[in-house]
């Protein structure tokens, strides 16, 4: 499998706190890649970087092989790639259904594009993929009406929307009924293998994230501790004693 | 009211009612012309307003600014220009339609960048300073302001004239806006209004579109002030023109008024409005601002999703 996000010594400082010091990190064409570490560990800085959100001090990135580190992150998300929240962000005024057509990947085209209506398939599509997310009787309501973790759900059906080729999920199931997760690890795997979406996945929850990814990557004070399948990463001592050392 | 799920049907009963009224309206009553056409130019106000207040979320105090520009191109072509009447203006609201468009591509390009009440602020500094540059601005007549040529037609002729000629800028400007908030374009308004941030990282060119909203609120606003300043025969730097203390505040509050970022919400706070202040000019005479200012208060403090909003939730109590 070839590299489809190449991230090498990204440094993001805060003032005076490194949030990201030397990070590197590959994601391979169509695989499930965990992202893990403390909190505070730098992982939402990082995925801020990648997405253009935050400029990098030092590094650089490489998005099927071209540089985006000095991408802002409109550009960014017409190559491809996307990202979720981990407080989630939706358009809060706007209904379910809007939410999804706005999200199409022809909402990003130029205004004269954009001075026409949502065609039929644009709905259908948003439509079954509210479906898919197990929003559809939600669809004519605000999103900002929905619970946080439906809202977390409507937001992946949305990335989803667009197509992307790579999609970078923050924490997709904090906040979530613990009874749903398993749903929702279900879908984040149809997404990668029927809709064929490589995955960047930061997540808290162990048990989670060793069933889902094909490899993980470590963080702890804004830097790679370990880097591996999931048995290997899980057994690491240095691992363990980061996630103890704050537990 | 939402996009997806809005019955046109009722829509057009409304349309066409008012559409009779404003044809109708000058006929029935020539002595109110003149009342009539100024509803028409808060229409214009409120739905300009909105586009960017209550639609994109972008609070702007200086759209007072392309009103003015268009009432001075108009005065200034038709002074200059040696055209007869009717063509003289006709130029001037072409000259004053580009010039406003112009003015907003570049306000435009320097200020939509900037984010949430520094935005208001920005944009209200800007209407301040438009007046004070045309009251110092020889050429444009300066404090004591400019005289448009007179209507040729005989004597009434020009209220009724001027009365239908805003009534077909405040129908075609709802027009146009009632077909956009139905395109891509009008979801992507919203979007940057709920989440510009959002908005920027699903990849919608967020810079364009907010800059285009922009220059079609001028190109109407410019147009409307044109028709203004020759059905006045003299605008003021200050008090017409740049009247950022009057119109400039109304345009808001109308919009707020009526309900912001709803299609009729803004035609609705347009008439509550002048119909208000018109009986409170004939009525209280000597109060009339402290009652509008009053009525300011009474606006934000029980309507603050003004009436549509009132109305939705009132409708959903009674559902629920
Ligand atoms: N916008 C910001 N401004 C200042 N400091 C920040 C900002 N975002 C993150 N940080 C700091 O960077 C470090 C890493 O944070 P973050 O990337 O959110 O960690 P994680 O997602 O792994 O919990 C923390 O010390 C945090 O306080
Ligand atoms: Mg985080």
């Amino acid at each position: 499998m070839s590299a489809l996000l190449e991230v090498r010594n990204v440094t993001r400082r805060f003032g005076g706190v490194v949030a990201n010091n030397g990070v590197s990190l590959t994601v391979r064409q169509g695989e499930i890649a965990g992202l893990i570490g403390p909190n505070g560990s730098g992982k939402t800085t990082l995925f801020g970087c990648i997405t253009g959100t935050h400029a990098v001090d030092g590094g650089d990135i490489l998005f099927e092989g071209r540089s985006i580190a000095h991408l802002r992150s409109a550009p960014i998300a017409r190559l491809g790639l996307l990202r979720t929240w981990q407080q989630t962000r939706v358009y809060s005024e706007m209904t379910c259904a809007e939410n999804m057509a706005i999200s199409a990947r022809e909402a990003q085209g130029g205004l004269l594009s954009l001075l026409r209506s949502v065609p039929v398939s644009t709905r259908r599509k948003g439509d079954d993929l509210l479906a898919f997310a197990g929003l559809h009787e939600k669809r004519g309501d605000k999103a900002g009406s929905l619970s946080f973790g439906q809202q977390k759900l409507l937001e992946f059906a949305m990335a989803l929307m667009n197509e992307p080729k790579l999609l970078l999920l923050d924490e997709p199931t904090a906040g979530i009924n613990p009874t749903l997760i398993n749903g929702l690890i279900d879908r984040l795997r149809r997404a990668n293998t029927e809709l064929g979406v490589t995955l960047l996945v930061i997540e808290h929850n162990m048990r989670v994230i060793m069933n889902l990814a094909h490899r993980i990557t470590c963080l702890a004070h804004g830097e790679v501790l370990a880097e591996g399948p999931p048995e290997a990463v899980r057994a690491d001592a240095r691992v363990l004693d980061a996630y103890l050392g704050v537990a | 009211m939402n996009l997806l799920s809005a019955s046109h049907l009722s829509d057009w009963h409304i349309m066409g009612a008012l559409a009779l009224a404003g044809l109708a309206g000058p006929l029935l009553l020539p002595a109110l012309a003149t009342q009539i056409a100024f509803l028409w130019l808060m229409v214009v106000f409120a739905l300009t307003w909105d586009m960017l207040g209550g639609r994109m979320g972008y609070n702007s105090f200086g759209n007072i600014v392309f009103f003015g520009i268009g009432c001075y191109a108009a005065a200034v072509v038709q002074r200059d220009g040696g055209l007869p009447y009717f063509e003289g203006l006709a130029s001037g609201l072409v000259v004053g339609a580009v010039a406003a468009v112009l003015a907003a591509l570049v306000f435009g390009a320097a200020m939509l960048g900037i984010r949430g009440h520094y935005f208001a602020i920005g944009t209200l500094g800007l209407g301040i300073a438009a007046g004070e540059i045309a009251a110092g601005w020889d050429y444009v007549g300066a404090g004591s302001g400019m005289a448009l040529p007179l209507y040729p037609g005989e004597l009434g002729s020009r209220e009724i004239f001027f009365c239908y000629s805003l009534f077909a800028l405040a129908a075609l400007c709802f027009l146009v806006f009632r077909w956009l908030y139905g395109t891509r374009f009008g979801l992507a308004l919203n979007a940057i209004r709920d989440d510009h941030d959002k908005a920027d990282a699903m990849g919608l060119r967020t810079t364009p579109i907010k800059i285009f909203a922009w220059s079609l609120s001028a190109f109407f606003l410019a147009l409307s002030g044109g028709l203004t300043a020759n059905m006045i025969g003299f605008i003021d730097p200050r008090d017409v023109a740049f009247a950022g203390a009057t119109f400039g505040v109304w345009m808001v509050l109308m919009a707020i008024l009526g309900g912001k970022g709803t299609l009729w919400g803004p035609v609705l706070g347009a008439f509550v409005f002048h119909i208000v202040q018109e009986l409170f000019w004939t009525y209280l005479l000597g109060w009339q601002r402290v009652a509008l200012g009053l009525l300011i208060v009474v606006i934000v403090v029980f309507f603050p999703q003004g009436i549509m909003g009132w109305w939705a939730a009132r409708r959903l109590r009674a559902t629920s």
